[in-house]
């Protein structure tokens, strides 16, 4: 079960900033709301988010749901990317960046809250890049990789979520009878599925996917579609994407982003249908510009 | 931002505007032969249905091909979709002026039966709701499209009141039994037509709103 609070420091006390709305902290499993698809599990109140001194997203303010796909889309540069890397933290990485207003929760978790781990969170929140970027070891070691590093070395227990992991991602049928070779031997579609199943193997709650087919043809990339229609029955997944078919096809909800600013949220049939905005009909269009 | 293809749309436009203009001028014509006894006319307006039936095949082969290659969303989406539809529609208040056309060729060889003043009213109500369609379509105005729907039920009562003023002629006096038929079936091809106007006019509002207002009782009931 995953709780509210598993990515934060165990030793840490509560951040403060779950408790200043005024609602109790969540303190384990069972105080947390049953998962629920179309529940909101992540909060995004209001952020300005910084580059230095350069803003990269103006007051962006959206409810993620459980269990469900959304689609991040929106011309290059119009902070769609920058956002997912915020749901993970993986801004931290770069220097200078900072959320300078607003909060990102968490099934109500400050995630930037002082006591939260950020590789704690990236459990919790996997994510799969654009370019697959398996480790340079066999398939069996990469999807084990990050049992390992959590303590967990049974064979048994490594067997059992290796194979399915690269279940989960549509692979193991494919790689089965060679799991004690590199996973670079593998062909960019199956390197890409071989990424997914490293991800869900540390049993994430979150999966933020940074334009995950951008690099694959098309009959790999029908197959990582497949592939998140399965994962969104156990996973929220986020997804970057250029590809306004793959939007519309892959997801439940769309977001269209414009220089910094959310511009509409809703569902992903009244974004391609009958959009509220007009520049997102103009983008959905191909018509912008 | 324009885009190579837009062309095609405004084409597409342009062609779903003049099998608008045709099915009304075919309306017109065939209420004209039948009210003047015009058998030329009416022959025109038989050989003319061929223009619709040529637009449809057109429309639908554009439509297709947009969908096809150009992967439209959005308006354009409902414009392709509904102007398949609407050309549907259209191709068959063609049909309708073809049968109006023939039996008014058959009504010239017999003396009349009685003046013509509900079919023509009635006519001109099913002309003025095509052409209200088609205005919604020009100017992406839904309220009018929604009382162009109202409309319909005004051509159901005049329809009714013929079925059964035409009834008594033929219980009076069996002699007029086949001309009292063949105003029957052309005042049930009016209202035919009329329910195609109502048709085009609701998908107008999708077109303009991505509104379905199909089969919504207390549209149909309301206008009388």
């Amino acid at each position: 079960m995953v709780t509210s609070s598993n990515f934060q420091s165990t030793t840490a006390p509560m951040d403060s900033s779950a408790t200043t709305t005024g609602r109790p902290a969540p303190k384990a499993s069972a105080a947390a709301p049953a998962p629920g698809i179309g529940r909101t599990l992540i909060d995004i109140d209001h952020v300005d988010f910084y580059y230095g001194a350069k803003q990269a997203l103006f007051d962006v303010n959206v409810k993620l749901e459980e269990k469900r796909v959304t689609a991040f889309i929106g011309p290059s540069g119009c902070g769609k990317s920058t956002l997912l890397r915020c749901l993970n933290r993986m801004n931290d990485l770069i220097d200078g960046t900072a959320i300078r207003k607003g909060s990102i929760k968490i099934r109500d978790v400050d995630i930037y809250g002082r006591d939260v781990d950020p590789i704690e969170l990236r459990k919790r929140v996997g994510m799969v890049f654009q370019k697959s970027n398996p480790f340079p070891k066999s398939i069996y070691e990469n999807i084990a990789y990050g049992l390992r590093i959590q303590g967990r070395n049974k064979k048994s227990d490594l067997d059992e979520v290796v194979e399915k992991s690269l279940r989960g991602a549509a692979l193991w049928d494919e790689v089965k009878d060679r799991l004690h070779e590199s996973g670079l031997g593998l062909s960019g579609g199956q390197q890409q599925r071989l990424c997914i199943a490293r991800t869900i193997a540390v049993s994430p709650e979150v999966i933020l996917m940074d334009e995950p087919c951008s690099a694959l043809d098309p009959i790999a990339t029908a197959k990582v579609e497949e592939l998140i229609h399965e994962l969104k029955k156990e996973f929220t997944i986020i997804i970057v994407t250029h590809s306004m078919q793959q939007a519309a096809r892959c997801s439940d909800k769309t977001a269209f982003f414009y220089m910094g600013q959310l511009i509409e949220y809703d569902d992903t049939k009244k974004i391609f249908m009958n959009p509220s905005n007009p520049q997102t009909e103009a983008y959905v269009s191909g018509r912008f510009g | 931002m324009k885009r190579f293809f837009d062309n095609e749309l405004e084409t597409f436009r342009s062609h779903l505007i003049l099998m608008g203009e045709t099915a009304i001028r075919q309306v017109r014509d065939a209420l004209k032969a039948l009210v003047d006894g015009d058998i030329a006319l009416a022959d025109r307006v038989i050989a003319a249905d061929d223009e619709l039936d040529d637009l449809e095949i057109k429309i639908d082969t554009e439509a297709i091909r947009y969908m096809n290659l150009r992967a439209p969303v959005a308006t354009e989406l409902r414009l392709v979709i509904v102007g398949m539809k609407a050309s549907h529609d259209l191709e068959r208040v063609g049909d309708e002026t073809t049968s109006i056309a023939k039996r008014a060729v058959k009504l010239a060889a017999e003396p009349q039966l009685k003046p013509y003043v509900d079919i023509p009213r009635m006519a001109e109500i099913a002309i003025e709701m095509l052409r209200g369609a088609l205005d919604c379509f020009i100017n992406g105005d839904s309220d009018g499209a929604i009382a162009v729907v109202k409309r319909d039920c005004e051509v159901d009562a005049i329809n009714k009141q013929l079925y059964r003023e035409l009834s008594s002629y033929m219980i009076e006096n069996p002699q007029t039994t086949s001309r009292a038929l063949e105003l029957m079936f052309i005042s049930k091809s009016i209202e035919r037509i009329a329910d195609h106007a109502s048709n085009i006019a609701e998908e107008m509002v999708f077109l303009n709103k991505a509104e379905d207002i199909r089969h919504r009782e207390e549209l149909k009931k309301s206008g009388v």
